[in-house]
């Protein structure tokens, strides 16, 4: 259900970025979502179909990027990865790990049409 | 095309507003927790025992989050502590601006602890700094062991697990060993307490812990202005 709030925080940045005149241009908004950051990639589509309907961003569609999870373990050094997003290192055991990847909720890139693009 | 790089949390404008609430916080030397769990694991029980406990050591500040109703700020009130109650019409979570907008109604002044009382959910509240020290995770036996395994962010966001109801572990098919070592693997660093608010069983180690870190939020200036209050 928070995928709604964050739809309208992604319009809201949109906005906070690109000059008035360009917002109807824009057409691909690319999102990095990690694999644990709790949120579906397709629940966030649909919220953000459903907020942008009928406004300037109607058209602009949102490209997700997902990122895996990753662990970097602190006493081996190696990286590593699992399914349930456990932190425990999956080549040596240890508990004595750090995130590195896998948490992400980022706006990466705002791509906007040219005027001739548009036309 | 043009292409705009920006590389810009998506939850950056309500961790700015947390960062606020965080600085209040501080200024007021609160110790804040933001207790999150699933719907009827006991949170307000929690709050309820905890508040009996420590009236007399610290002095609480409350704040209540639920779809609907007050009757959790009902309750709290009627142990003569500050309460507001957030109500969010819906929405699954509380977020740092609606306890900023709470916070106008409550005075946190000579307060040590705040108590911010997250909406019944073991999903989405995990994503939201509200400014809180650190989040309080709670489950009861009831839901069983496998939880921190099917809601891993929760727990991975969480500095404390308490597991509450063990005294309903006879009639329920929960492994509380299991139950811990399951939220362990999800973050090797959380601090486990386990409660039973009804027969009042770790109700005084979980307090323990809430009074250690709510004396040492107050700076060593302010203890020695009350200490020479009471010369």
């Amino acid at each position: 259900m928070h995928e709604l709030s964050l739809a309208q925080d992604i319009v809201e940045i949109v906005y906070q970025n690109v000059p008035a005149n360009e917002i109807s241009r824009v057409k691909n908004i690319v999102i990095k979502v990690g694999e644990f950051s709790g949120v579906a990639a397709d629940s966030l589509k649909f919220s953000f179909q459903a907020v942008t309907s009928k406004s300037e961003l109607e058209n602009t569609d949102l490209e997700i990027i997902n990122t895996p999870f990753e662990l970097k373990c602190n006493a081996c050094g190696q990286t590593s990865s699992n399914e349930f997003g456990m932190m425990i290192c999956t080549e040596c055991g240890s508990n004595d790990t750090k995130t590195i990847s896998g948490n992400e909720l980022e706006v990466i890139e705002i791509k906007i049409n040219s005027m001739e693009e548009v036309i | 095309m043009n292409v705009i790089t920006i590389e810009r949390k998506v939850l950056q404008k309500n961790d700015e507003i947390a960062s606020k609430n965080r600085d209040l916080f501080k200024k007021n030397s609160l110790f804040t927790i933001n207790i999150v769990s699933s719907p009827g694991s006991g949170k307000t029980r929690l709050v309820e025992r905890t508040i009996e406990h420590l009236k007399n050591k610290i002095k609480f500040a409350v704040i209540e989050g639920d779809v609907q109703t007050d009757l959790d700020a009902q309750r709290v009130s009627g142990y003569n502590v500050p309460v507001v109650q957030i109500i969010t019409n819906g929405a699954c979570h509380l977020e740092a601006n609606l306890v900023k907008d709470a916070l106008q109604n409550l005075e946190l002044e000579g307060k040590d602890l705040l108590i911010i009382e997250n909406v019944g959910n073991l999903v989405c509240p995990a994503g939201y700094d509200l400014g809180e020290d650190h989040k309080v995770v709670i489950i009861s036996v009831t839901e069983g062991d496998d939880k921190p395994l099917k809601y891993p962010k929760m727990f991975m966001n969480s500095k404390v697990l308490v597991i509450n109801k063990i005294d309903l572990l006879p009639y329920v098919n929960c492994d509380i060993k299991v139950l811990r070592e399951n939220a362990l693997k999800m973050n090797p660093g959380l601090i486990v307490f386990e409660t039973s608010c009804t027969t009042g069983e770790g109700i005084d180690k979980w307090c323990g812990y809430l009074l250690k870190n709510s004396h040492s939020e107050r700076s060593e200036e302010q203890r020695n202005v009350e200490q020479s209050h009471r010369v």
